[in-house]
Formats: C-alpha cells, sequence, structure tokens
C-alpha cells in the first residue's frame, strides 16, 4: 500500500493551524480502503472470481463448448443459468468467460499503463517537440469517443480478440500518459525535488527515489479504475462481434447471443452480470483508493 | 472514455483558484481563434488516423471489393487501383484523400452502395436526438444527486448514490439495453419495440432532424408524443453510464467549492443555507460541470453503437455496428470523423460557454 | 472609549471531532467587549482564536459541541435557533475573514454581493440596497463605488479586496464586527490603511471590533483591551498598552521578542522555541510549559487559573517570573530576555 503511506492524512510533523484542524475534523470519516466496506466488498468479489477463473474446470458442471442439453432451456437445477441457442450450459460458460476476461483485462490495464506512463513521462521530462508531439496524439484518441475508434481499429485489423485487445490498448494509454507527464511536471518542480537535489542527491537518485513513489502512487490508482473500462470496452467489442469468436465462452459474446434470443432473458442476464460484478469491484476498490490520495492528485484522475 | 476529463479539470482548478486577468473582447477573440485552431489541427489528425486505417493497414482493397472473378484479371485489379490512386506513393494518396473530404466525399459505402456522407446524413440527426436527450436526462439526475451527496457528505444519502453512481458507470451499457428492452417492450409493453415513431406515424418535415423537435416546430402533439414514446427508452439506457460519472464530478466540485472561504463567507453574512448552496456553491461549480458535460457527450455518441442495435433506432451508431461487422471501412470512417468532428464542435462551444460563464477565465 | 457592555461571553468551550477523537478546542473563555471598543485576542495558529470566533456565530463545522454563554443584548446566542441565528449573523454581528483574496465570491458581481444579505436582513428593495452598498463603499474609500459595484472581485488589489470585504461587513450597520486576522494577506504598506479605516469606523459608527491576529504589532496601534490565548486558553488579559508594555505571561512575552524590531532596546528577533500544540497532543498542565523558558516542576501538573493581578489586568501564570517585583532566576538560561522597559510598568502594583 504504497499510496496509503504516503497519505498527509496524520502526520504531526508540524502542528497545524486552526483551519487545518477544522479540515482534518472533517476527514474523521475517512478510513483506509481495507475498513471501508465498499472496497472490502470489491476485493473479496474480485479475489472469488480469480478463484473461479483459476479452478473453472473444477467448478463447472460442464466444458464451456459441449452441446448435449436441448437448446435455450430456462434456467433449472441442472442447468442453474439454463442453457443457450445451441444447447450449452450457460453457468459453466460464465465460470470459463472469467479465464478469459480477467487475464486479458490484467493485461489490457499493464500494457496501456506501461506505455502510457512510459510516453507520458517521456512528455513531462523532455518537454519541447517530445512533449507536443506525444500529447497532440493523446488529444487526437481522446477525440475520438472512445469505443468508435476501437471500433474502427478492430474492423481495420479484422475481427479477432487478439485485434480487439491491440484496440482498446490504442485508446486507453492516453490516460496515463496525461496524468503521468501532469505528474512528473509537478514533481520536478516540487519542492522535495528541490530540495533533495539541494541536498545533492543525483538525478537518477531523485527519480528513483523521491519521484518514483509519489508518480506510480496515483498511476496505478487509476489503473485500478481502469480495468473496470477495460473490461466493459472489450466485451463491448465482443458484443459488436469484433472481439472473441465463436465458440469462444466471452461473456459481451454471450450477452450478443441474448441479443438474438432475447425472449429467453437468461442467456444475456447471467454473462452480463458477471462483468457487471467484476467491473463494480474494480470500482468500488478505485473508488476508496482514489479518496484517500490528496484532492489534486485525485483531481487529475477525473472521472 | 471519461478520462477526457483530465485536462479540463486542470483548466477549471486553476481558473476557480487562481489570480487572472481581465478580459478584453480582444483577449477572448483570441482565446476562442485559438481554440478553433487547435480544433481543426485534431481535424486533419483525424483524417490522417482515418486515411492510415483505410489505406495502409494490411488487407487488399481491391480484394474487398472486386469479386473473384475480376481479381482473376491483372487488367481488372489495376484499374481499380488506379482509379482509387492505390498505385500512386502514400503521401500522393493522403493528398487524394483530404482532396476528397474537403470535397464532402467520404467514399462510398460497401453495403449500401450510396455515398457515405448520403447515408451519415441521414442517420446522424438520429443519434444527436438520441444523444441530447441522454446528456439532458444526465444532467438533471447526475448534478442533483451529486449537489445531494455532496450538501449530505457523510450520511447514508451519500453513500446511496455512491453506489448508484458507481453502479452506473459499471453497467455495461449494452446488457441494459437487452434487459431494458426485455423488460419493458417484450414483458410489461411499456414502450415501443424499437425504432423512432410508430408505424402509422409519418415523419414530421425535416427541419432539425430531431423528430421530437421537428413535432414540435409544426405543432404537431400526437407525433411528438410517438417520437418521445420512442425516445424515452433508449436514451434513458444510454444515460445511465453518465449519470455515474456526473455524480462523481458534480460532488467533486461542490465539495471543492464548499470549503472555500467565500462560501464560510456568504453563511457569516447570514444567508441562509439554500441560498448559499443556490447562489455561492452550485454556481462555480456548474463552470467544471459545462465542461465535463462536453467530454460526457462525446461518450455518449460513442456508446450509442452499443445501444441503437438493440433498440432498432436508426443512428450512426447501429450504422457503425453494421458497418463493423460487415468491414465496410469507408462508413466506419465516415461515422468516426463524424463523430470525432462533433464532439470537437460540442467542445469549442463549451469552452466559448465557459468563457461566457467565467469573468476571470485565464486567457491561455 | 467604551459605554457599556454590548458582548459577554462567559466560560465558552469548543470540543472538536478530530480523526482522534473528541478534542476541548477552547476551554472556558471568558471575554467581553464594550461598545465601540476594539478587542485584541492575539495567539499563534492552533491557539484556539479563529474556533473562539466561529463558535460565537455557530459557524463550527457538524460534530462541535460549544457550552457557555454568549450573551449580546441580553440574549444568549448559543441558545438560538438555527433561524434565528441567522438573523443576528451579518445583520448585528458580522465578520472579516482572513484573505480577500478567496472571500469575496470569484463569479458574482459586487453588487450581488454587497446586497444580497442587506436586502434579506433589512427587508430593502433592490434600489435602496445598491444605495446602501455605495454608501458603504465610499465610507471604507473605494474611489468610484459605482464602477465598483458592477465589477468582479478579480478587478481589484488585495487591499481594495479587504476594503471592500469590509464594506460588506459593515453593511448592514451591526454592532460588533469580528475580523480575523484581517492584514495578514495583505502587503505592509496595505496593512496600516485597513487597520486605520477600523479605527475610524469604530470612532464615527461606534462599532464594536473584535480582531483576531497572531501579530502583536497589528494590535499595538488600535486595539483597546487584548486577550493573549495559547492552547484553547486565555493566558492573558488587559489593556493592551499595559499588557504589551510589560508583558507578564512568558507566552506574551515571546510573542513580543518574536517580532522585528520589538522593542527598540536593540534585543535582536527571537522566535519562541518549538510549536504550538496540537489539539490531539495537548501538553499536560499550563499548555505552554514545554516550551517556556521559565517553566517549573509544577507547570506541568497543574493548569494555572486565569487570576486577577491588579489593574484589571488577569494571568494565568503561577510562577509569574516577568513581575516587575521579581528578578529574573538565574537557572532558568533565559539570560538574553529582557523585559520591555515601560514607564507604565511602574504603576502596576
Amino acid at each position: 500500500m504504497t499510496v496509503a503511506d504516503s497519505l498527509p492524512l496524520d502526520s504531526d510533523a508540524a502542528p497545524p493551524g486552526v483551519e487545518e484542524q477544522l479540515d482534518r475534523s472533517d476527514r474523521a470519516a475517512l478510513r483506509p480502503p481495507w475498513r471501508q466496506p465498499l472496497a472490502l466488498t470489491g476485493g473479496l468479489v474480485i479475489l472469488a472470481w480469480i478463484v473461479i477463473a483459476i479452478f473453472a474446470p473444477l467448478l463447472a458442471p460442464d466444458p464451456p463448448n459441449s452441446q448435449f442439453a436441448a437448446p435455450l432451456l430456462a434456467p433449472t437445477h441442472q442447468f442453474v443459468f439454463g442453457t443457450d441457442q445451441l444447447g450449452r450450459d450457460i453457468f459453466s460458460r460464465v465460470l470459463y468467460g472469467a479465464r478469459l476476461s480477467l487475464p486479458l483485462a490484467a493485461l489490457l490495464v499493464a500494457v496501456s499503463l506501461a506505455i502510457g506512463s512510459l510516453l507520458g513521462a517521456m512528455a513531462g521530462f523532455f518537454g519541447g517537440i517530445v512533449d507536443s508531439v506525444i500529447m497532440r496524439i493523446a488529444d487526437l484518441v481522446f477525440a475520438f469517443p472512445g469505443i468508435i475508434l476501437a471500433l474502427a481499429v478492430a474492423a481495420a485489423l479484422g475481427p479477432q480478440l487478439r485485434n480487439a485487445v491491440l484496440a482498446v490498448i490504442v485508446v486507453s494509454w492516453p490516460s496515463y500518459a496525461r496524468l503521468a507527464r501532469s505528474l512528473v511536471l509537478g514533481a520536478r518542480t516540487s519542492e522535495y525535488v528541490t530540495s533533495a537535489r539541494l541536498f545533492g542527491s543525483s538525478g537518477w537518485r531523485v527519480l528513483r527515489v523521491e519521484l518514483g513513489p509519489n508518480v506510480a502512487g496515483p498511476l496505478l490508482v487509476l489503473a485500478t479504475l481502469d480495468v473496470g473500462n477495460a473490461v466493459l470496452l472489450l466485451s463491448g467489442l465482443s458484443f459488436l462481434g469484433l472481439g472473441a469468436q465463436p465458440p469462444t465462452a466471452e461473456w459481451g459474446a454471450m450477452v450478443s447471443a441474448g441479443a438474438q434470443n432475447f425472449n429467453s432473458w437468461w442467456v444475456g442476464l447471467f454473462p452480463g452480470l458477471a462483468i457487471l460484478t467484476v467491473v463494480l469491484a474494480f470500482n468500488f476498490i478505485g473508488d476508496a483508493l482514489r479518496d484517500i490520495l490528496d484532492p489534486r492528485t485525485a483531481r487529475m484522475l477525473g472521472k | 472514455m471519461t478520462c477526457g476529463t483530465l485536462a479540463n479539470l486542470a483548466v477549471i482548478n486553476t481558473s476557480l483558484r487562481g489570480r487572472a486577468r481581465r478580459v478584453t473582447p480582444a483577449g477572448l477573440g483570441r482565446f476562442l481563434g485559438r481554440r478553433i485552431g487547435i480544433g481543426l489541427v485534431l481535424m486533419v489528425g483525424i483524417t490522417l488516423v482515418a486515411f492510415v486505417l483505410t489505406h495502409l493497414v494490411p488487407g487488399n482493397p481491391a480484394a474487398a471489393n472486386l469479386g473473384q472473378r475480376a481479381l482473376g484479371d491483372p487488367a481488372i485489379v489495376k484499374a481499380f487501383n488506379h482509379e482509387y490512386g492505390l498505385d500512386k506513393p502514400v503521401v500522393d494518396q493522403y493528398v487524394i484523400y483530404l482532396g476528397k473530404l474537403l470535397h464532402g466525399n467520404l467514399g462510398i459505402s460497401e453495403q449500401s452502395h450510396r455515398a457515405v456522407v448520403t447515408d451519415l446524413a441521414e442517420y446522424v440527426p438520429a443519434t444527436i436526438e438520441l444523444a441530447l436527450f441522454a446528456i439532458v436526462i444526465s444532467l438533471v439526475l447526475g448534478v442533483g444527486l451529486g449537489i445531494l451527496a455532496a450538501v449530505r457528505r457523510g450520511k447514508l444519502v451519500d453513500g446511496v448514490i455512491r453506489v448508484i453512481s458507481l453502479l452506473g458507470v459499471s453497467m455495461p451499457t449494452f446488457w441494459v439495453a437487452l434487459l431494458a428492452f426485455y423488460l419493458f417492450f417484450f414483458r410489461l409493453g411499456w414502450f415501443p419495440s424499437g425504432g423512432r415513431l410508430g408505424p402509422a406515424v409519418t415523419p414530421p418535415g425535416n427541419i432539425t432532424g430531431l423528430y421530437t423537435v421537428d413535432a414540435l416546430l409544426h405543432g404537431d402533439w400526437s407525433l411528438f408524443a410517438s417520437a418521445l414514446d420512442h425516445l424515452v427508452l433508449p436514451g434513458l439506457v444510454l444515460g445511465i453510464y453518465t449519470v455515474g460519472t456526473m455524480v462523481r464530478f458534480t460532488r467533486a466540485s461542490v465539495l471543492e467549492v464548499i470549503n472555500n472561504d467565500y462560501v464560510r463567507a456568504a453563511r457569516v453574512k447570514g444567508l441562509s443555507e439554500w441560498t448559499v448552496i443556490r447562489r455561492h456553491v452550485v454556481r462555480p461549480a456548474l463552470l467544471g460541470i459545462a465542461t465535463v458535460s462536453g467530454v460526457a457527450f462525446g461518450s455518449l455518441l460513442s456508446g450509442t453503437v452499443l445501444v441503437e442495435n438493440i433498440f432498432g433506432w436508426p443512428g450512426i451508431g447501429q450504422y457503425a455496428y453494421n458497418s463493423a461487422i460487415n468491414l465496410d471501412l469507408p462508413a466506419i470512417m465516415g461515422v468516426s470523423m463524424v463523430v470525432a468532428f462533433i464532439y470537437i464542435v460540442v467542445n469549442l462551444l463549451v469552452d466559448i460557454l465557459y468563457s461566457i460563464l467565467d469573468p476571470r477565465i485565464e486567457l491561455r | 472609549m467604551s459605554t457599556g457592555t454590548l458582548l459577554e461571553v462567559e466560560d465558552l468551550s469548543v470540543r472538536l471531532r478530530t480523526a482522534r477523537g473528541i478534542r476541548l478546542a477552547v476551554d472556558h473563555v471568558s471575554f467581553s467587549i464594550g461598545q465601540g471598543e476594539i478587542l485584541g485576542i492575539a495567539g499563534e495558529s492552533g491557539s484556539g482564536k479563529t474556533i473562539t470566533a466561529l463558535s460565537l456565530l455557530g459557524l463550527l463545522p457538524g460534530g462541535s459541541r460549544t457550552t457557555g454563554r454568549v450573551v449580546l443584548d441580553g440574549r444568549d446566542l448559543l441558545t438560538l435557533h438555527r433561524r434565528e441565528l441567522r438573523s443576528v449573523r451579518g445583520r448585528q454581528v458580522s465578520m472579516v475573514l482572513q484573505d480577500p483574496m478567496t472571500s469575496l465570491h470569484p463569479l458574482l458581481r459586487i453588487e450581488v454581493q454587497m446586497t444580497e444579505h442587506v436586502r434579506t436582513h433589512l427587508a430593502m428593495s433592490k434600489d435602496q440596497a445598491r444605495e446602501r452598498a455605495l454608501e458603504m463603499l465610499a465610507a471604507v474609500r473605494i474611489p468610484d463605488p459605482e464602477q465598483a459595484l458592477a465589477s468582479h472581485p478579480h478587478q481589484f488589489s488585495g487591499g481594495m479586496r479587504q476594503r471592500i470585504a469590509i464594506a460588506m461587513a459593515l453593511a448592514c450597520e451591526p454592532r460588533l464586527i469580528i475580523a480575523d486576522e484581517p492584514t495578514t494577506a495583505l502587503d505592509v504598506t496595505v496593512q496600516a490603511g485597513i487597520l486605520s479605516l477600523l479605527d475610524q469606523l469604530r470612532r464615527e459608527r461606534g462599532v464594536s471590533v473584535m480582531i483576531i491576529t497572531h501579530d502583536l504589532g497589528v494590535l499595538s496601534s488600535i486595539s483597546d483591551r487584548l486577550c493573549v490565548m495559547y492552547g484553547g486558553r486565555i493566558v492573558e488579559h488587559g489593556v493592551t498598552r499595559e499588557v504589551l508594555g510589560s508583558p507578564r505571561h512568558p507566552y506574551t512575552n515571546g510573542l513580543m521578542q518574536a517580532l522585528p524590531g520589538a522593542s527598540g532596546t536593540g534585543v535582536p528577533m527571537r522566535p519562541i522555541g518549538g510549536s504550538p500544540p496540537s489539539l490531539d497532543d495537548m501538553p499536560s498542565g499550563c499548555s505552554f510549559h514545554p516550551r517556556c523558558d521559565y517553566a517549573q516542576v509544577s507547570c506541568s501538573s497543574k493548569v494555572p487559573p486565569l487570576r486577577p493581578i491588579g489593574g484589571g489586568r488577569l494571568l494565568a501564570c503561577d510562577p509569574d517570573p516577568l513581575a516587575p517585583d521579581r528578578s529574573e532566576p538565574s537557572s532558568s538560561g533565559a539570560a538574553t530576555s529582557v523585559p520591555v522597559p515601560d514607564p507604565l510598568a511602574e504603576q502596576v502594583p
């Protein structure tokens, strides 16, 4: 919890003035995320999904693509989530879907975070033409609203899960770049860097010891918040037929099947619930994390 | 999607806090000129992206456009490539492409075999109507709930609103659309199945292209009722995500304002709490909200891709979807460019609004 | 000077909720303000002076509890309902906040801000309120009041903004103005102007003023009486000239010596060592003892009562090392501390 450690909350280094004491009393309700019910719920839900993803073959009653039941059976004891248009057990497919969505979401966010932070930090550190070029490209991506650009990229590259993942990365990296850039810019001029320089620390040391935690914390919070978005975007592309292809058990594609058989409500309901729980869980955690960042940085996180 | 608020937030912050220079009309002109300039640069960049995706991505346009037999004939392929300038250097191709765009030529849809521009002209107003409805809903609900949450900070109401807003940003739009369609049309029959008007109703004479507005302009109430009836369900579904973001943002900006000295000063003057909130807290918070709603409009436009299809709403979202599954690249690029263009224009309007609302705007 | 008491504060205590629990931020404070009098409240940040001021008008954040009596014109403000309290705020008692750069609403024209409470409290029409606003702006010597009403705050300098804030506080002709650090955010050259303005308003309009500051220099020129606060308690109280002329509490003395060029005796400016305690970490006994040059063992266990020391002065220091008839204890290590010589000191028994 590097974020929690760098909190300005209860440092008794300097006695607060009256105003600060008032502010502090206002923030009395603040608790670390692991003591907040929402964040705790989110953590447990994600833990549950990770367990499901790992042990799906043991937990699922059927293999995801076996078609030995009648099509479009409503939920029963045997098929708790019913069966889809091809007679596959939806419960099993939802469980197997976790094996796809969770690792992909993690991968997406990790790659976007790496690319975005690197480019953003370069922009902030070097300034000038590097800054302009990188940030104008980021602006450009922002001007293409999310899923439409992803749609265009995925369509241009061809309807494949791999291309959908690429499309989501193309759309996601700029927010990390912007945040990383402003954090680096802010940190470069901040007092602790100045004082570290005054005490003769080398530039590299300053970057590693002083800047690292202060830049990394907010970026990780953004990443947590962004996992939900990545899951939504990727499943959206699959829903549109541009991501996972049949017969892959992917939640967005399964909702799409539900749209084609909309009078069998169970076909779309359960995979959608799966998406909702994962996204909501990450948002619960991200929201709690954002609250413990100081307000200025939290504002940079937007949303 | 929502991360676009980031840069704008920084602007809000500086302008609400910092000391700014006096605004002169000339300064305002310069400010807007600069903003328009940035918008133009962005537009050019967007055409570049569209060009790269359509022309340079691996894949053979001739193969996509010509039949199997024609492909076997080198002369036909060569003629095709020549006709579309595919045998020229990349830069020349881009210039040709740009020239066509300037003449409103976005290419021919490979699916409808019509000019993409013609298709878009038909579908854009429907999407604008849907997105406008959704943004109005999100503003009313989102700002209202956000203020309530901020004023009752830390209380139960705040917690409930927080969960609601997080739910809003966590629900897959396409899934909500499906459930809403199933429940409110198929099960309850409260709303029509889809489309923009009932089967027996003829569209109003085209003024704005927004059926509800046109119906009102013609004074045709039954037409208006039919149009609104069709608009409500997809509009609400589309707005859910934005309501969530609006609540969070409004709450944050109200909280930021509420701790300002000038709010305490207003209380010191003995004004009623309602006046303090309305005049001294909400008004400055609205500045930020105006900026965010520009960004939110963009995310609404892209959300239409996921919503329109289920409700059979004949807008660019459905058009983009149909183009995407048929790999109709000119059509998709047309949609992308139009959406990006609308987004840029909307945000320019927001900038103008902002400079009117805030007397101290920093003209950078 | 004063003709009768306007505000009587008795045994005022404020408990605040902090991150660590309920804390006593103001500890049984009593003082009064006469009509047309200027009372100074001095102390470092965290001494409880702003909390005291805010508590008078019920402006503390939720979760805080105020006890005691705050009597204005025979009415105890602490017992009033919210609505009644609002009719006192801005009407009977108004307040000028510290930083004029942030205390004026950036988006509202001065006219709106100058007239909104006038119209609420005095039931004036828009035009009447506007007339009143013009009159007040003229009273605080804003050039071209008409133009000022149409302007936004960012078009004025800090000093001008503070004048506007004072005009705003004056607009309903209150009996008492509480000024919280009214000059701290301003340039030194502008400070004198604001202070003389307050003094002039007191003389011309008979309004009482309570000035809260950490800067004894501000008070020396205009306040009639003075309370010095530390750790939520009043530690010294008396006529300004006398208190500043011969400070009896070591804390007051420390504050004096922390002033640049304080006494003109050639003693160099010497800040008080250490820093004021936080609410969560209040020392036992006399809360100043950890920083006091004269502290004795008993100081850490027993809270010194605020007791009269003659001449209307009150002091909360049991050893009373700075009493005029006492020589300095040589063991205290405070050899550099030279009490300010003042002819008035001899008159105090």
